[in-house]
């Protein structure tokens, strides 16, 4: 058992806060990767999954579109709160990380994507974004986990954090996965006779070996990258800003305050909440870099971000979230250092949201959506894609953003272009059936 | 399909069906398995936890706190001391909720009609994205799901679809038509008109009937959404606060066509009409079977056992109780080879009745839980609590699972016999490898945790 002070415990209590916010992270990688030779060898994919809908018109909001504003009303971000990228696109107000790379030119857009999947079911859409087929049911394993089957064929190591594993690395691979929380002595008797006993059951016997070995990685993650601040006593904790100390005891006892969402409120109490959900999200960013920058550490890592699903009260909702999604970038962006120049970043949804503003000041189910792309090593670019207008006849089904990309069109370019991925094997093992996505071209 | 022996199928209709079994549990089901099993079920539908308000109270008392709070607000100080209590009495009363369902489930003598109610509730899926929601995700439970587990699917249906928490978490209750009578007053009046909102309906037909697969469009989607407009509910000064209340005057007017079907009804009728022809469809009975067999024996459930609950369904016209009839005397649903995996509320629980016991507090419960992935009252989605092993034995979720083990046998495992512990545990689903493990710990407490963290009770 840890002391109770130590900032070990805390900084793990702020984590259990991030995962309290909707956050998990998953990653797959390897030292197979790191025993090769040549800059392939370090580069680094992150895939973050924007689940429930994220709405594209608030993260990359179209604000010179002569119809935007007409459309959107009262959750329109008007010209001058967007942060302006060119003539057309500004990013949401929240979005200040990403708009600082951008105009360095490590973030690009792209602002009308979708996947194959036109029935506008979360849960279907979401199957066809992480299974990386055509249509829903193709398959049940995740694009992520075929692209290490073929970049590393059988002794590639696969991790991944989050409490649960989400379809993106399920497959043949086993992904481990870690967690914020406290860990085991992988030495001591008791899990040594358990693997002994799931001998006869090899998902529980696979699982579970892969989570010992984690544990290590982990405490490696947290020290390497946020060093304590202060020395290791109780007074040093004492003295820590009470409300992120309270904060941290709320979460890790997990009393019903941790219930709601921080969402939807507003006034003094939101905005300390999300400060510190902002600070937890950021934390979580550069430990997962702590992760990634280890020799031998995962070089592809999927994180899951909830809470997009925005039918009513969506100016706040997103506010909150795209500060969120902010914050874990800059945690990644700061805490890979001189490795970002190696790392691609893709942030994608299953859809984006109709058009028009609904009846309760939200959005419904739409279509095309913005992905976003970020690394140090960017072409610097435009849009990523054409961006269709919202013009009335232009709307896809005078509804929705047309989408003018295939999401699978852009996962295969920065596999193909950025982790050296063979083309001929993208197509048939990674993406099969993607032969319509035309892949993307010119990202690194 | 042969049967397995009378003690097999104990212990199954304990673990399997069941919550787990509590001391004596299994040897009480040994003479009748299946009677055992079938004698739980009961016309008057699950349990009911201890205490707890119902909903419109609930919504008041969420009502007044909001009330409170701009009052302070106006007043310049949000943060008063009477605001904070308000506000953490609010949260507590939720947490108080949880506990008395989780002692529910760790005490109840009818284990397979407690995991009967928490399949439905799980089914009509409610989750805590506000105050309002999670101050009535309990009470929704038991107004709307747990009357209703052993009757007929439509009117589980109709009483999910008309509850305030459903009506608030899937935004159903702010849906307005566009040609309503209120969306041409508020055009008159002010900017906003209002209009629809499509969530509900949507879910309704993806989630909780026919299922994705049945062919409706977008189209079909919207016109249900139409029909559902003035599904509300009612605020303070209403005739009917805080409870579900159908605002004429918010509904849009005219005949809607959904799935081919022409519904020319006025008023709330229609979207009832609508929903008594999903619940009736051919493609609900597939889903909830499916969804059923999956739940009880294996996430890829045998397809004879599908068709006989489908068969089942379509005969009885979706009477819940004899579904229930027709799992238990399913063959295919007593295979030994234990297949499911248990979900972190399935093992949590599975501990407590092993040892005869309750959680304690809510924050004996609660930290384990939101640490395996499954929040309290707080589902990811409102198509629930995801149900296959692939989801939950996730290498993170092990190790906690072990500490949580560790723990809980520090606490109760000095009193306990290892052998027989593990024997009223698991009765004949034991396997020789882990009752040696067990025999051969070197402390009680460590035969305990191995025996929580076996393949066998980890499974079900």
């Amino acid at each position: 058992m840890n002391a109770p002070f130590s900032p070990q415990v805390s900084r793990r209590s702020l984590l259990q806060r991030a995962a309290g916010l909707g956050v998990t992270v998953s990653f797959l990688g390897g030292s197979a990767f790191a025993a090769a030779d040549g800059a392939m060898a370090k580069r680094k994919m992150v895939v973050i999954i924007c689940r429930g809908g994220m709405d594209g018109l608030t993260v990359s909001p179209p604000v010179g579109d002569p119809d935007y504003a007409a459309l959107r009303g009262d959750v329109a971000v008007t010209p001058d709160k967007a942060l302006k990228l060119d003539g057309t696109f500004g990013l949401h107000p929240a979005l200040e990380s990403v708009h600082a790379l951008a105009l360095k030119g490590q973030a690009r857009i792209a602002p009308a994507i979708a996947s194959p999947d036109r029935a506008r079911s979360h849960f279907e859409a979401q199957d066809v974004l992480e299974t990386g087929a055509a249509q829903v049911y193709g398959v049940n394993t995740g694009w992520l986990n075929r692209t290490l089957e073929v970049m590393g064929p059988s002794k590639v190591e696969a991790l991944s954090v989050g409490a649960t594993a989400p379809l993106i690395l399920r497959g043949k691979v086993q992904a481990a996965s870690w967690s914020p929380g406290k860990g085991v002595d992988e030495t001591a008797r008791l899990p040594t006779l358990l693997q002994d006993l799931y001998k006869a059951d090899p998902m529980m016997g696979r699982a579970f070996a892969r989570g010992l070995e984690t544990e290590a990685m982990a405490q490696q993650a947290m020290t390497a990258l946020n060093p304590a601040p202060t020395p290791v006593s109780a007074d040093a904790a004492s003295m820590a800003p009470k409300a992120m100390w309270q904060n941290a005891v709320n979460t890790s006892t997990a009393t019903p305050q941790g219930m709601a969402p921080p969402a939807m409120a507003s006034g003094p109490q939101a905005i300390a909440a999300q400060r510190q959900g902002r600070e937890a999200a950021r934390q979580l960013g550069s430990t997962l870099a702590g992760f990634m920058t280890q020799p031998g550490g995962p070089r592809i890592a999927a994180i899951s971000l909830d809470g997009w699903d925005t039918h009513a009260g969506q100016v706040g909702q997103l506010n909150t979230r795209l500060s969120y999604l902010d914050a874990v970038l800059d945690g990644l962006n700061t805490g890979l250092g001189a490795e970002w120049s190696n790392t691609v970043v893709v942030a994608a949804t299953e859809f984006g949201r109709t058009a028009r503003v609904n009846g309760t000041g939200g959005t419904d189910h739409g279509t095309g959506s913005t992905a976003l792309v970020l690394g140090g090593g960017l072409k610097t670019g435009g849009i990523i894609g054409d961006w269709p207008t919202l013009k009335q006849e232009a709307l896809f089904e005078n509804r929705d953003v047309r989408p003018t990309l295939d999401m699978r069109g852009l996962f295969k370019g920065v596999l193909a272009e950025h982790m050296g991925v063979d083309r001929a094997a993208l197509e048939s093992k990674v993406f099969p059936d993607s032969a319509d996505a035309k892949t993307v071209t010119g990202l690194v | 399909m042969s049967l397995p022996s009378n003690d097999v199928m104990a212990a199954l209709a304990a673990t399997r069906f069941g919550l787990g079994a509590r001391p004596g549990e299994i040897d009480a089901a040994k003479s009748d398995p299946r009677g055992f099993l079938t004698a739980q079920i009961r016309p008057e539908g699950a349990d009911q936890p201890l205490g707890g308000e119902g909903s419109a109270q609930r919504l008041a008392e969420v009502s007044d706190y909001q009330m409170q709070k701009r009052d302070a607000k106006t007043a310049g100080d949000p943060k008063t001391p009477a605001v904070k209590d308000a506000d953490k009495a609010l949260r507590d009363q939720v947490g108080d909720d949880f506990l008395a369902r989780a002692r529910l489930g760790a005490n109840t003598d009818a284990g397979f009609r407690e995991r009967w109610a928490l399949f439905w509730a799980n089914h009509f899926t409610v989750s805590s994205t506000s105050l309002g929601v999670a101050s009535v995700a309990d009470p929704f439970e038991r107004e709307a799901i747990r009357p209703h587990v052993f009757g007929r699917f439509e009117d589980l249906l109709v009483a999910s679809s008309t509850h305030p928490a459903m009506l608030m978490y899937l935004d159903q209750a702010q849906s307005v038509g566009p040609d309503s009578k209120t969306a041409q007053y508020r055009r008159k009046t002010a900017n906003k008109a209002g209009g629809l909102n499509e969530n509900l309906a949507r879910e309704i037909m993806e989630l909780h009937t026919v299922g994705v697969g049945a062919g409706y469009s977008q189209a079909d989607v919207t016109e249900f959404a139409r029909a559902m407009t003035g599904f509300s509910v009612g605020r303070a000064q209403d005739p009917s606060p805080h409870q579900f209340l159908f605002r004429a005057n918010a509904h849009e007017p005219g005949a809607r066509t959904v799935m081919g079907k022409r519904y020319p009804q006025e008023g709330q009728a229609q979207a009832l009409a609508v929903m008594r022809d999903l619940a009736a469809s051919p493609h609900t009975a597939r889903h909830v079977s499916t969804k059923l067999a999956a739940h009880f024996v294996s996430d890829t459930p045998p397809p004879a056992l599908v068709a006989r609950l489908e068969k089942t369904y379509l005969d009885t016209g979706g009477r819940l109780d004899e579904m229930a009839r027709a799992l238990v005397a399913a063959p295919e649903a007593w295979d030994p080879a234990p297949a499911k995996f248990k979900t972190p509320y399935e093992f949590a629980i599975s501990t407590w009745r092993a040892v005869g016991a309750e959680p304690s507090a809510i924050g004996k419960l609660a930290p384990v839980l939101t640490g395996l992935g499954q929040k309290p009252f707080s589902p990811p989605s409102p198509k629930g609590w995801d149900d296959q092993a692939q989801t939950w034995c996730a290498p993170d979720a092990l190790i906690k699972r072990l500490r949580f083990s560790e723990g809980f046998a520090a606490v109760v495992a000095d009193r306990l016999d290892p052998n027989a512990f593990a024997q009223s545990a698991l009765g004949a689903r034991l396997t020789p490898p882990v009752a040696k493990a067990v025999a051969r710990a070197e402390t009680r407490r460590e035969a305990m945790a191995l025996l929580l963290m076996s393949p066998e009770f980890q499974r079900r």
